[in-house]
C-alpha cells in the first residue's frame, strides 16, 4: 500500500477530514468573506495555522472571490498552492560515501517516536548495503535502550550502548571511535527526547553536538528533528529551539497514519525552509516513506492521487 | 507570536476608554483577536466557535469597571468563561471502592501512558496512602512492559510479572486476580498506544474494559496537541468512553489549546497534569492556571481584577466614611445587599467562611434563601430617591405604594425598614465607638481572615445559627446588613460561583 493510500485512509475514517469540510463550503455558492473564511478554518483544522492559512487563503481569493464556485477547480488550485509550497522542501534522505563516516542524530520532544524511526532508519539503510553503528544515546528514559536493542536484533546491525543515566556525550564519542576503525558507514544516533524549554537538557544535546564535532568538524551530517503527526502549533517552537542547538538539517513526520494531518509542515516550510525528508504512516519499516509534496497536499485535502 | 493580540486588542479600542455597558460591536471586535489568540493556541475550530459564542452571550451588556478598557473587561470575561470550563466537574480519583479500584490508561502512542502510569502510582500511593500495582498490557510496543516495570521498581509499587505468550486481555484477566489475591487497593493497567482510527485495537481496548470495570478510564494525552485533539478525544469517548484526561509535557511551553478542546468534546474533567520526567512530576489540574497558558494574556486578567478589587475598597471606603458620619441610609443598605447577592447569595457568603456547615444546614431548613434578597431590593428599588434618604417620610400610604410597586406586602415593608434601622442603630454605635479610622481598617479589607471579620463586627456564629433558626426570623437581622460585607478580605472574589 503507498503512503498516499494509507494517508487517505487515514483521513477517510475521520469524521472531520478535510474534504467532507471542504465540500460544504464549495458547493453551489459564490466565493465570498464567509465561504473563504470556512476555507480557512478547514486548513487551520488541519493543523497549518491561522498565518500560513490566511496567506494560502488570501492568495485564493485574488483568482476566484466573486465567482462561482466549483468545488473540484477550487480544490486543485489549492492543492496546488499547498504543493508549491512543500516542493522546494522535498528531498531524500540520502548517506553520503564521502563521509567515513556519516554521522546522523536524531532529535526532538519526548514520545515523538524518535527511537521508533532510529530502528527504521537502521533497517532502511543496512538493507541498502550499509554498514550501521546505531548508538542507543537516549540514556535516560526507561527501557529506551531495550526498545532500540530490539530493532537492532531485528535487523542485525551494531548497538552501542550504556547503562541507564550514564553520559551520552561520552556514549556517542566512543561510537564514533568504533564506526571510524571498523570502516562503518553510518552512525545513527537516537537521543533522549527533551522538550525544547528545558534549558539543562538542550545543554546536554549541545554537548552531545561539541563532541561529534571533535572527531568529525562537519558532523552532524544529518541533524533530524522528528516531529509527532498530531503536534500542533507548538511545532514552531520546537524547530527554532533545536535548530538553536543542534543546527537541524531536516525534518520526519511520524504517525500521519492517524486522524491527524500534520498540516503544521506547511506552517514549517514557510517559516524555516528546511527539507522534509520522510513521513512515518504506519508500524513497519517500511512505513516510513520518502516525502512527496505533491501526494501529500492532495492527501491533506482528501483528493484522491493524480 | 501572541504577544501581538494585546497590541492588536489596544489598537481595536484606542480612543475608546468610556465606561459602562459593553456594546455588541466592542465585543465581537474583541473576540475576533481572541478568537485567533484561540486558534494559535491549538484549539479546535469547532471548539473555538462554541465558546466564543457563549462569552459573547455573556459579554454583550456586561459592565465596564471604571479604569479598564473594554477590550480588557472582555479579556476578563474570557479567561473566567476559560477557567469555568476547564475546571467544571473536577473530582479526585474514585479510588476508593472495593479493591482492588481498577485504573485503565488509554491513549495515542507516544502520549505518555506509560510514565503517567508510574507516575499516578506514585501519586495514589503517596497521597492517598494507596497498596498499587501496575500492570502493562502492551504487547506492542517493544520494551513497554519492561519501561513499567523500571518505573514500578523506582516508585516502589507492585508490578504483574511479565509473561510473552500472554494476550492483553489474558494479561488483565490475570493482573486483576493477582491484584486481588495480593490485596493491593489500586491496580492501574496501562494499555498499548494506538491510533484513534485502529479499529481493531479499539476493539481490544473495548473489551479490556468490558472485562475489568474499571472506576476511572484516563485519556493521557499530549499537550503539544494541535487540531486533531478533538478527534482522539471523541474517538476514545464514543469507542471505549472515558471518566477523565490526564494531560502531559505541561512543562512545556506549548500553550495547550488541546485542553480546551478535549474538555468540551468529551465532557470529562482533566484530573492532572504532567509537569516533568521524574515520577513525583504528576500535579492536580489547575484550570486557573491552564486558563492563563491559552489565552496568555494573564496581565490584562490581573489588571482587571485589581480594578475590581479597587472598586470594591472604594465603595467599602465610602461606605465607612458615611457610617463614622451615622449617615447610613437605605442606598447604602441597597447596596449591601446587592454585594451580597453578587457574592453568590448567603449559601455563597456562607460557605466562604470556615466552620459554617452547621450553619448552612439550619438555614437550608429555615427557608430563609436568596429569592428573600431579591424581595428586599425590589422593595427599595419601589421607594422614591427622598423616601431612600429619609426613612422618616415612609408613611402608611407611602408603605402601601411600595408594597404594591415591588409585588410584596406592608408587612414585607415593614420588616425592611426595621432591618434597615436596626442596622443604622448599629452602625452609629460602632462609628462612635471605634471611630473612623478603626471603622475604615475593619472595612477596608485590612482583615485577611473573614471570621475575624465576623467577630469585628460583634457576632459569633452560635448567635447567628441562633438568628436564623429563631422561630420569628423570616428575615435577615444582621446579614441582610452585614456591616462587613463591602470589605471583603483580598482573598475572597465576590464573583466566585459556588
Amino acid at each position: 500500500m503507498s503512503w498516499f493510500k494509507k494517508l487517505t485512509d487515514g483521513l477517510r475514517k475521520t469524521s472531520a477530514s478535510a474534504s467532507s469540510k471542504l465540500s460544504g463550503i464549495f458547493s453551489g455558492k459564490k466565493i465570498n468573506a464567509e465561504t473563504l473564511e470556512s476555507l480557512e478554518e478547514a486548513l487551520i483544522s488541519a493543523d497549518l495555522g491561522v498565518s500560513a492559512s490566511q496567506k494560502i487563503v488570501k492568495e485564493l481569493a485574488k483568482i476566484y472571490e466573486g465567482e462561482s464556485s466549483d468545488q473540484d477547480e477550487l480544490l486543485e488550485a489549492l492543492a496546488k498552492s499547498i504543493t508549491d509550497i512543500l516542493e522546494p522542501f522535498e528531498e531524500r534522505l540520502e548517506i553520503l560515501d564521502i563521509h567515513s563516516p556519516h554521522i546522523m542524530i536524531l532529535v526532538g520532544v519526548n514520545g515523538s517516536g524518535k527511537t521508533t524511526t532510529a530502528g527504521k532508519l537502521a533497517k532502511r539503510f543496512s538493507q541498502e548495503g550499509k554498514k550501521v553503528v546505531l548508538v542507543a544515546a537516549d540514556t535516560f528514559r526507561a527501557a529506551a535502550i531495550e526498545q532500540l536493542r530490539g530493532w537492532a536484533e531485528k535487523t542485525s546491525v551494531d548497538l552501542m550502548s550504556s547503562e541507564r543515566g550514564a553520559d551520552p556525550a561520552s556514549l556517542v564519542y566512543k561510537s564514533i571511535e568504533k564506526a571510524k576503525s571498523e570502516k562503518a558507514d553510518l552512525v545513527l544516533i537516537d537521543t533522549a527526547g527533551r522538550l525544547q524549554n528545558r534549558i539543562e537538557l538542550m545543554e546536554e544535546l549541545a554537548k552531545i553536538i561539541r563532541v561529534i564535532k571533535k572527531l568529525e568538524p562537519k558532523a552532524p551530517h544529518n541533524s533530524l528533528i522528528v516531529l509527532d503527526g498530531t503536534v500542533g502549533q507548538n511545532a514552531l517552537s520546537q524547530l527554532k529551539a533545536f535548530k538553536d542547538v543542534s543546527a537541524i538539517t531536516g525534518l520526519i513526520m511520524t504517525k500521519l497514519d492517524g486522524s491527524a494531518r500534520g498540516g503544521i509542515l506547511v506552517a514549517l516550510a514557510e517559516e524555516f525552509g528546511l527539507p522534509i525528508h520522510l513521513i512515518g504512516v504506519g508500524e513497519n519499516a517500511e512505513d516510513l516513506q520518502d516525502f512527496n509534496a505533491k501526494a501529500y497536499a492532495r492527501a491533506l485535502l482528501g483528493l484522491t492521487e493524480k | 507570536m501572541f504577544n501581538s493580540l494585546k497590541d492588536k486588542l489596544q489598537s481595536v479600542f484606542s480612543g475608546l476608554g468610556k465606561t459602562g455597558a459593553l456594546s455588541v460591536s466592542e465585543v465581537n471586535a474583541a473576540l475576533r483577536e481572541v478568537r485567533l489568540a484561540l486558534l494559535d493556541a491549538d484549539v479546535a475550530v469547532p471548539v473555538v466557535k462554541q465558546f466564543m459564542d457563549l462569552i459573547r452571550e455573556r459579554a454583550i451588556g456586561a459592565s465596564v469597571l471604571k479604569s479598564v478598557r473594554p477590550d480588557q473587561q472582555v479579556i476578563k470575561i474570557v479567561n473566567d468563561g476559560l477557567i469555568e470550563i476547564l475546571g467544571g466537574d473536577a473530582e479526585p480519583l474514585k479510588v476508593d471502592v472495593t479493591p482492588p479500584a481498577i485504573i485503565l490508561m488509554v491513549g495515542l502512542q507516544g502520549s505518555g501512558k506509560t510514565t503517567t502510569s508510574g507516575k499516578l502510582a506514585q501519586f495514589l500511593k503517596t497521597k492517598n496512602k494507596k497498596k498499587v500495582m501496575l500492570a502493562s498490557l502492551d504487547m506492542t510496543r517493544p520494551a513497554a512492559r519492561e519501561q513499567l516495570r523500571m518505573l514500578a521498581e523506582q516508585a516502589a509499587v507492585g508490578v504483574l510479572p511479565e509473561d510473552d505468550k500472554q494476550a492483553p486481555i489474558q494479561l488483565a484477566r490475570r493482573a486483576i486476580k493477582s491484584a486481588q489475591l495480593q490485596g493491593y487497593d489500586v491496580l492501574i493497567l496501562d494499555t498499548a498506544g494506538r491510533q484513534s482510527v485502529d479499529d481493531g485495537l479499539m476493539a481490544e481496548l473495548d473489551a479490556i474494559k468490558s472485562l475489568s470495570k474499571p472506576v476511572e478510564t484516563l485519556l493521557v494525552a499530549d499537550a503539544l496537541t494541535g487540531q486533531d485533539a478533538v478527534n482522539t478525544a471523541s474517538t476514545f469517548m464514543s469507542r471505549i468512553g472515558i471518566t477523565g484526561i490526564i494531560l502531559t509535557r505541561l512543562d512545556g511551553d506549548a500553550r495547550g489549546g488541546a485542553a480546551l478542546s478535549m474538555r468540551q468534546v468529551t465532557g470529562c474533567p482533566i484530573k492532572f497534569a504532567g509537569v516533568g520526567e521524574k515520577l513525583d512530576a504528576l500535579e492536580t489540574f489547575d484550570p486557573a492556571r491552564m486558563a492563563g497558558r491559552i489565552l496568555d494574556m494573564g496581565d490584562v486578567v490581573a489588571l482587571v481584577e485589581k480594578a475590581a478589587e479597587a472598586l470594591e475598597e472604594e465603595e467599602a471606603m465610602r461606605m465607612a466614611q458615611r457610617m463614622a458620619k451615622g449617615k447610613f441610609d437605605l442606598n447604602d443598605f441597597l447596596t449591601q445587599l446587592r454585594q451580597l447577592k453578587k457574592m453568590g447569595g448567603i449559601g455563597g457568603l456562607l460557605g466562604m467562611l470556615p466552620g459554617i456547615g452547621k450553619i448552612n444546614k439550619q438555614l437550608a431548613a429555615t427557608g430563609v434563601d436568596d429569592s428573600m434578597i431579591k424581595r428586599q431590593e425590589a422593595i427599595i428599588l419601589s421607594m422614591t430617591k427622598k423616601e431612600r434618604v429619609s426613612v422618616g417620610l415612609l408613611n402608611a400610604s407611602r408603605r402601601k405604594r411600595i408594597a404594591f410597586g415591588s409585588g410584596t406586602t406592608v408587612q414585607e415593608v415593614n420588616r425592611v425598614v426595621k432591618q434597615y434601622q436596626d442596622m443604622a442603630r448599629m452602625m452609629k454605635k460602632m462609628g462612635s465607638k471605634a471611630g473612623a479610622a478603626g471603622l475604615k481598617a475593619m472595612l477596608g479589607g485590612g482583615t485577611s481572615n473573614p471570621t475575624g471579620m465576623m467577630s469585628g463586627s460583634g457576632m459569633d456564629l452560635d448567635a447567628m445559627a441562633k438568628q436564623f433558626t429563631s422561630p420569628n426570623s423570616n428575615r435577615l437581622p444582621n446579614l441582610g446588613g452585614m456591616p462587613n460585607l463591602g470589605g471583603l478580605p483580598p482573598g475572597i472574589n465576590p464573583n466566585r460561583k459556588k
